[in-house]
């Protein structure tokens, strides 16, 4: 874990990246053309990012892929995805995966 | 003061601000989530109070937690969020119509606070993408709504997440957004191979050390996204040709 003086730094590096982005173009005083091909790249990058968080995230343990299906975060990441097909955004999927992922750990102990 | 008093009176800005209480219940939910999430992947409470009030980027906040949570390096860390964050590039160059006219020290200070909802909301209230006198009111008065709807429930839910055992796993909540936002990202065969190959060489790159997997899949996946649409875009050249 990142803590201490090494993670307020980290933190404080963290806004001057968000101040970053979002006075990119702000900052110049004149306008600047984007080229198109950076502009998609642009839009694919977030996404990658999130995607490359997330996946580790939902089926690894310590490095490891998981080898049990008694897990509660997969049953929990397959309701927030039905959730989503169903009506797409951020909360209700939230609250649909929350609502099997803590009965599951809090009971079972998945 | 008397321009505080002035502005607080301004019919833009007072427009600004309601408009934006729309989505404060949304708002409001998101933060406290990801209050929650920041006081439960480990981070202590000084520094999550610091990251919320300094941050103030929910999605790279999220983004961010895991790999603190790993000891990642500072630069693995920033490149992440940055990454996560490229959306605001592409935006600040849609809201410089609006805002080229002020000096670049308030552009700037006004550019740091603007949030994804804020272009949403004000490209509602003003269709058109021209300047117009008021915008940059409104835009202030959206602002203030959205930093106080986000931040009382963020701080809330860094207090609150103390009364929370830890093997609840409820840090976990912050990976379940994530997944809803990246689920929002995916609108053609491009983003969805982007994604996948995003994901999948995270996974197989794991055991890189400093986190470096995170950055190997990124580089992967914007390849793989731009190939894959620069191949569309020939496959439909020879169509028409045809």
């Amino acid at each position: 874990m990142t803590d201490g003086w090494l993670g307020a730094v980290t933190i404080l590096g963290l806004a001057v990246v968000t101040f970053i982005a979002r006075n990119f173009f702000l900052f110049p005083d004149r306008e600047v053309k984007i080229p198109a091909w950076l502009q998609r790249g642009l839009k694919v990058a977030p996404l990658a990012a999130l995607a490359a968080v997330v996946v580790p995230e939902v089926i690894m343990t310590q490095g490891k892929l998981i080898a049990t299906w008694q897990d509660a975060r997969l049953p929990a990441v397959a309701a927030a995805s039905l959730y989503y097909l169903w009506r797409p955004g951020v909360l209700g999927p939230l609250l649909a995966g929350l609502a099997v992922f803590l009965p599951l750990r809090l009971m079972w102990g998945w | 003061m008397t321009s505080l008093r002035a502005l607080l009176r301004d019919p833009h800005f007072r427009r600004g601000a309601r408009d934006m209480l729309d989505f404060a219940p949304g708002i409001a939910a998101w933060g406290l989530v990801t209050g929650v999430a920041m006081a439960k992947s480990g981070l202590s409470i000084p520094l999550a109070v610091l990251m919320t009030l300094t941050v103030y980027a929910g999605s790279a906040q999220l983004a961010s937690l895991p790999l603190l949570a790993a000891g990642a390096p500072m630069w693995v860390v920033w490149a992440a969020a940055f990454c996560v964050n490229l959306r605001f590039v592409i935006f600040s160059a849609q809201w410089r119509v609006h805002m080229g006219h002020l000096s670049r020290g308030r552009r700037m200070a006004i550019g740091y606070l603007l949030a994804d909802l804020n272009l949403i909301a004000f490209q509602r209230a003003w269709p058109g993408a021209k300047r117009e006198p008021g915008q940059v009111r409104y835009i202030v008065g959206g602002i203030v709504t959205i930093w106080f709807t986000w931040q009382i429930p963020s701080l809330f839910g860094i207090f609150l997440s103390e009364a929370i055992p830890t093997q609840w796993g409820l840090g976990f909540a912050g990976t379940l957004a994530m997944l809803g936002l990246t689920y929002g990202l995916l609108n053609d065969r491009s983003t969805w191979t982007a994604a996948a190959v995003a994901g999948a060489a995270a996974v197989a790159t794991f055991a890189m050390p400093l986190k470096l997997n995170i950055v190997v899949a990124i580089a992967a996946a914007v390849a793989a996204g731009l190939l894959i649409e620069q191949a569309e875009r020939a496959g439909q050249r020879m169509k028409g040709g045809a």
